[in-house]
C-alpha cells in the first residue's frame, strides 16, 4: 500500500470530529480535578477532605438517597402493575397511559413544582364548606417528603414507564400469566414472584436512570425547602471554592457508575438489538 | 338468531366492562394528583386577575411586557443556537463513530461518556464549566499563557448568552450522539451499493440518499434538543445566580415572590412555556413517525 492510499484511507474528518468531541468531554473533567487539588500545595486532597468532613454533606447526601430510594420504590409499586395491566388486559390503553408517561417532557420541573405548591399550600376542605380535612402538604415535614417524592415521581415516569414496558416486551407476560394462573398463583404472588424477577435488568436500569435524576435535582428540592445534596452543593458554591469543585467531581464519577452500571445490566440486550 | 356469530372484535370490547379499568386506577389518579391538576390549576390561575375576577391582561402581557417576552426571545434563543450547535457536532461524532470509519472499540467509548454527559447537568455542571473557562479557568489560563489569547479581554463572557451556551452544549450534543448513532446503523449497505451501482459518488450518496432518510431524526431530534435546553433551570441558576433572564429563571423569581406582584402573571408565564414544550414535543413525535418509514 503506497502512502497516498494510505492518507486516503485515514478517516481524518471522523478523527478530528472525535477529537473535538473528546476536548469538550474531558477538558471541564480535567480542569474541575485540576482546580479541587490546587488548594494547598502540600496536600493536594485537602478539599475532598474538607467536604468530607462537614456533617452536612452527609446528611443532605443520605437524604437525597433516601428520596431516591423512595421514588424507586413507589413508581416501580405504581408503574410495574400498570404496564402489566396494559399489556395482559387493557391494549386500549396503552395510548392514552403512554401519552401521560411523556407528559413531563412538556411540563418541566419549574412549572412542576410551580404548580405543586400553588394546589398543595392550601388546606384540603369538604367541597363547598369550610371543613379541613388536611393541613397543607407544604406544612409538616412528612407532608413536603410526599410532595417531593411525588415530583420526583412525575420527573421519572418516562424513562421508569420505557423501561419497564421494554422489559415486558422481551418475556412472553400472557404465557407467563397463564401457565402461573394453571398452578393457582394468585395476582400478588404473579407479579412479584413472576414478572419482577423476569425484568429485574430493565427495572434496574429505569431504578438506576431514576437514582441519577433525583440524587443531584435541585429545583424541587430547593423550592419546597429540603436539605437535599442539590442545594447544599448550591448553598456551598456561593460561599467555597475547592470544595464545590471536589465535590462536582465526585458527583461526576458517581453519574458514571450509575450510567456504567446500566450499561453492564442492559449491554448484553443492547448489542443483540444492534446485531440485527 | 342474529347473534350466533361472533366476531372476535367485538369480544374483547365486551370483555372489557370497567372492572379491568380499575387496574389501571392507581396510575391515572397518581398523574391527576400530581401532574394534571398542578397544571390545571396553573391554567386556570393564569386568567385571574390579583382580586381572583376573570381577566385575559395576563395572557395579553405575555406578549406585550417587554422583560417577559425578553424572557421568551432569550430562552428561545439559546435553545435554538444550542439544539442546531449539539445537533451538527453530536450527528458528527454519531457518524464519525458508526459509519466514519473510526475504530470499533471507540464507539463503545463515546457512548458511555455520551450517556454520562448527558446525564450530568445542574450545579456540578456549572461548576466545571467556571473552573475551565471561568476568569480563572483552566483552559482561560492555558490561552493566555501559552498562545497569548486572553479570551475576556477579546470580549467573552461565561455569564452571559455564549458561557450559558458552551454550557448547554455540554448536555445535548451527547443526547444526539445518543439517538443519532443508533439511527446511522439503520442505513442499509444496500441503499449505497444501489446508490454506487447506479453512478453515484459519495456526496451523491448523502445528498440524496442518507440525508432524505436520515433528515426527520435529525430535525426530530434537534426539537427535543431544543426542550431539553428550554426547559432547564438549575445550571443556568447555578452559573449566573439568576442574573441571566430566561424564562425558567423569570418564573422561579416570580415563585419566591420578589419581583413580581400579580401570580396571575407568573401562571401565564408557566403556561405559554408549556404551550412551547407541547408544540415542540408535537413537532418531535410527528418527525418520529415519518422517521419509522425508513429506519426500524
Amino acid at each position: 500500500m503506497t502512502f497516498i492510499t494510505r492518507l486516503r484511507r485515514f478517516p481524518f474528518w471522523s478523527w478530528l470530529w472525535f477529537m473535538t468531541g473528546a476536548l469538550y468531554f474531558i477538558l471541564p473533567l480535567l480542569a474541575t480535578f485540576e482546580f479541587s487539588l490546587s488548594w494547598d500545595p502540600q496536600y493536594p486532597l485537602k478539599a475532598y477532605q474538607r467536604a468530607f468532613e462537614d456533617q452536612r454533606f452527609w446528611n443532605s447526601f443520605m437524604y437525597s438517597n433516601m428520596l431516591a430510594l423512595t421514588t424507586i420504590l413507589i413508581s416501580i409499586i405504581l408503574i410495574v402493575p400498570t404496564a402489566y395491566w396494559i399489556r395482559l388486559r387493557l391494549p386500549q390503553a396503552r395510548r392514552i397511559v403512554e401519552f401521560i408517561t411523556l407528559m413531563p417532557f412538556v411540563v418541566p420541573a419549574i412549572i412542576l413544582v410551580f404548580g405543586l405548591i400553588r394546589i398543595y399550600s392550601q388546606p384540603f376542605t369538604v367541597p363547598f364548606t369550610d371543613i379541613v380535612i388536611l393541613q397543607p402538604l407544604t406544612n409538616f415535614k412528612m407532608g413536603t417528603n410526599i410532595l417531593i417524592v411525588a415530583g420526583y415521581m412525575v420527573l421519572s415516569m418516562p424513562y421508569m414507564y420505557r423501561s419497564v414496558d421494554t422489559g415486558m416486551r422481551t418475556v412472553d407476560v400472557r404465557t407467563l400469566t397463564e401457565a402461573a394462573q394453571s398452578l393457582g398463583a394468585n395476582w400478588f404472588i404473579i407479579i412479584t414472584r413472576i414478572i419482577l424477577p423476569n425484568i429485574r435488568s430493565a427495572l434496574l436500569s429505569g431504578a438506576l436512570l431514576t437514582f441519577a435524576i433525583v440524587v443531584g435535582e435541585v429545583v424541587l428540592a430547593s423550592f419546597l425547602g429540603v436539605s437535599a445534596f442539590g442545594p447544599y452543593l448550591f448553598l456551598l458554591g456561593q460561599h467555597r471554592a475547592y470544595e464545590p469543585a471536589a465535590l462536582s467531581f465526585v458527583s461526576f464519577l458517581l453519574t458514571w457508575l450509575v450510567m456504567g452500571l446500566i450499561q453492564l445490566v442492559t449491554g448484553s440486550q443492547e448489542q443483540a438489538a444492534g446485531a440485527h | 338468531m342474529a347473534q350466533t356469530t361472533v366476531n372476535p372484535q367485538n369480544r374483547i370490547a365486551v370483555t372489557t366492562n370497567w372492572k379491568t379499568w380499575l387496574g389501571v386506577a392507581p396510575f391515572f389518579l397518581f398523574a391527576i394528583l400530581f401532574l394534571f391538576l398542578p397544571s390545571l390549576r396553573l391554567f386556570t390561575a393564569s386568567f385571574s386577575a390579583p382580586d381572583g375576577s376573570f381577566t385575559l391582561n395576563n395572557i395579553i402581557q405575555l406578549f406585550s411586557e417587554p422583560f417577559i417576552v425578553n424572557a421568551y426571545k432569550l430562552s428561545i434563543q439559546i435553545s435554538a443556537v444550542t439544539a442546531l450547535g449539539g445537533g451538527i457536532l453530536g450527528f458528527l461524532l454519531a457518524y464519525s463513530v458508526t459509519v466514519g470509519g473510526l475504530p470499533k472499540p471507540l464507539r463503545s467509548v463515546l457512548i458511555t461518556f455520551s450517556g454520562v454527559a448527558s446525564n450530568f447537568a445542574g450545579v456540578p455542571l456549572a461548576f466545571a464549566f467556571v473552573a475551565t473557562i471561568g476568569r480563572q479557568g483552566f483552559v482561560t489560563q492555558i490561552l493566555k499563557e501559552v498562545f497569548n489569547i486572553g479570551i475576556y479581554d477579546a470580549g467573552f463572557n461565561l455569564y452571559s448568552f455564549m458561557g450559558l451556551s458552551l454550557v448547554y452544549m455540554y448536555f445535548q450534543f451527547p443526547l444526539m450522539v445518543l439517538i443519532m448513532a443508533p439511527a446511522l446503523d439503520g442505513l442499509k449497505k444496500e441503499w449505497r451499493e444501489a446508490a454506487e451501482n447506479l453512478g453515484a459518488n459519495t456526496t451523491q450518496y448523502w445528498l440524496k440518499v442518507a440525508l432524505p432518510v436520515l433528515l426527520p431524526s435529525i430535525l426530530g431530534t434537534m426539537i427535543l434538543l431544543f426542550g431539553n435546553a428550554f426547559g432547564a433551570y438549575a445550571t443556568a441558576y447555578a452559573l449566573t445566580g439568576g442574573r441571566i433572564g430566561i424564562i425558567t429563571i423569570q418564573i422561579g423569581a416570580q415563585i419566591r415572590g420578589d419581583v413580581l406582584y400579580n401570580p396571575g402573571l407568573g401562571y401565564a408565564m408557566a403556561i405559554g412555556m408549556v404551550v412551547i414544550m407541547a408544540i415542540s414535543l408535537a413537532g418531535y413525535s410527528w418527525l418520529q413517525s415519518k422517521t419509522e418509514r425508513w429506519l426500524k
